[in-house]
């Protein structure tokens, strides 16, 4: 993959040994559950296996046994640290199949949500990356941001990391006057905090020193491997579902998609600081718009498919309806199949539906982008340092929950 | 940017495979086609280098499976072509027993991990396949979970049998 001279020797005249690592599946260097068997020359990697499937939880099976909407606490389970993004598109994805078109007021505060949980998801990433190449302070700074996000999280919908947020339709409840004051909050502290961060790291001496050069992927074999997200972005590709398939109004914000050129760990961790200030700015964009709309809307005027509140259960006859069937899972579905992608944190999270109109998903498949980006991973550390095939694994940002389903 | 639709690719397709490969649908705007293990690795071989073309983005690779019909696995291919901005589906329907199609490897490396998968779930053997193993379940199970007949609730609770409410 890289071609890095293999220190191997050659040389038959002299004895060699090669050794075995078993790196994870419970490693402090590795942040999940990741096993990775390699065969060491020294500190150099000659070749590896991953191994992976140790958090399998059988979602698409399990799917298959599921109501629409007892499905959207599994896609929390995936990438759980940017679940608002899984759980967004799986209700698009129902929303594709039954024709629901969304009002724009529930479309950008779909937008704030989803962006919000993809600078948690960055902020992990990049603070992670600060941390293992030996910086905490920056992860520190960071994290306090995190908790700003879940905080908003909280206030929408009561839930702070596997979130569950909205529905099939729109959202369960309004956004309250908190949550907005939190999120323009949350505007006006992080942006210094991302600036002190960015000067931290970017010109660090040590930090690039670690991080430039290391895994460098072309774009060629970005897409050879099917790539998405960040990390093809870093490797030259601006291939970003929100800019090629907008879903959610992302044609109505005006946004840059931030591309690298070497796909090394740097480049990769300078297109996702920069994706942060992109994501910051689509939020303050959808606060004006949302200004513009009306502010009682929070969901689809769609009965027969959105849950409908509770007091409306008990005092009215439709309502009463309309909760039992879509309870049960009697709602009337069309049969046909559909794929939605979004941008999730990590890249193109699909989720490929086959309906036959019964009470639940005939066959649901999720395109995992951590998946498909970590099956490089062996490949790609041949002839690679151990030290550095540690920050590689960092920076690709492999989440166990969307690896493994 | 040039613009590809349905239509003109369906063109392209058949100019090349005439009746080898078949309109299914455009089912919410992704055409969707059929074709035979034969043609699969000519077809998708065609997608990804025609320079009209360029579908060389594979987006997935999975699996759905079907008992009641006589070709009961079917293989689903999704492709992107980056250049044009369209997708495609590509199905390939295999007799259970003989669910035997070649890989797609040599066009792709990232098919490695969708055609494990794919395998791991419902059995499909993809000839040529450099490491065809189980990648998410345990080495030595026996069975292909995602398959209909294994049945995931206890199968002595009747309250989700299908008699009540349908499936």
């Amino acid at each position: 993959m890289q071609n890095f001279p293999s220190i191997t020797d050659t040389d038959t005249s002299v004895q060699s040994e090669l050794s075995t690592l078993n790196l994870g599946p419970t490693h402090p260097a590795t942040h999940g559950v990741f096993q990775n068997v390699l065969q060491m020359d020294g500190e150099r990697i000659v070749s590896g296996v991953s191994t992976i499937g140790y958090i399998h939880r059988a979602f698409e099976k399990i799917a298959e046994h599921r109501p629409f909407y007892q499905i959207t606490p599994l896609t929390d389970r995936l990438n759980y640290c940017s679940a608002p993004i899984n759980n967004m598109g799986w209700h698009m994805t129902v929303e594709k199949l039954l024709n629901i078109e969304t009002p724009k007021r529930v479309d950008y505060l779909r937008v704030i949500v989803m962006e919000l949980a993809r600078i948690a998801d960055h902020i992990i990433c990049n603070g992670v990356l600060g941390v293992d190449t030996g910086a905490f302070t920056g992860f520190l700074y960071m994290m306090e941001y995190r908790e700003a996000i879940y905080e908003i999280y909280e206030e929408v919908c009561g839930s702070r990391l596997t979130t569950n947020i909205g529905r099939i339709g729109g959202f369960e409840r309004n956004f309250n006057e908190i949550a907005f004051a939190k999120i323009r909050k949350f505007l006006v502290d992080f942006p210094k905090v991302l600036k002190e961060f960015e000067s931290l790291f970017n010109r660090n001496r040590i930090f690039v020193d670690r991080t430039k050069g290391v895994a460098p992927v072309t774009a060629a074999q970005a897409i050879d491997y099917s790539w998405s997200g960040p990390l093809m972005r870093a490797a030259g590709i601006d291939y970003d579902v929100r800019a090629m398939n907008p879903y959610s109004s992302y044609q109505d914000f005006d946004f840059e998609v931030p591309v690298g050129t070497t796909g090394d760990v740097y480049d990769r961790f300078l297109v996702r600081n920069e994706e942060m200030w992109q994501s910051l700015r689509m939020i303050e964009q959808a606060l004006s718009k949302i200004d513009k709309e009306d502010p009682t809307i929070f969901h689809a005027d769609v009965p027969e498919f959105y849950l409908p509140p509770k007091e409306e259960v008990y005092n009215n006859m439709e309502a009463l309806i309309y909760h039992f069937k879509i309870v049960m899972g009697e709602i009337e579905t069309p049969v046909g199949e559909v794929y939605h992608a979004v941008e999730g944190a990590n890249g193109e999270l699909g989720f490929y539906l086959v309906n036959d109109g019964g009470r639940t998903p005939y066959r649901l498949h999720f395109r995992r982008p951590s998946f498909i980006n970590y099956s490089m991973y062996a490949d790609m550390s041949q002839g690679m340092l151990l030290s550095d095939a540690i920050i590689n694994m960092s920076s690709l940002n492999v989440i166990a929950g969307e690896l493994d389903a | 940017m040039s613009t590809l639709n349905n239509e003109a690719l369906f063109h392209y397709i058949t100019a090349r495979f005439s009746d080898k490969v078949v309109l299914i649908a455009e089912p919410y705007g992704l055409l969707t086609v059929e074709t035979n293990r034969e043609n699969i690795i000519d077809l998708l071989e065609y997608l990804k280098t025609v320079n009209e073309l360029q579908f060389v983005y594979l987006t997935d690779i999975t699996a759905i499976h079907y008992p009641d019909q006589e070709k009961q696995i079917g293989v689903i291919y999704h492709l992107h072509s980056l250049k044009h901005n369209i997708r495609v589906r590509i199905k390939v329907f295999l007799e259970d027993g003989d669910a035997h199609i070649p890989t797609a490897t040599g066009l792709w490396n990232g098919a490695n991990w969708m055609e494990r998968e794919t395998y791991d779930y419902f059995g499909v053997m993809f000839d040529g396949h450099p490491n065809l193993v189980r990648i998410l379940n345990v080495d030595d199970m026996t069975v292909f979970p995602m398959r209909r007949e294994y049945p995931l609730e206890d199968p002595n609770r009747v309250d989700k049998k299908d008699f009540y409410f349908g499936r």
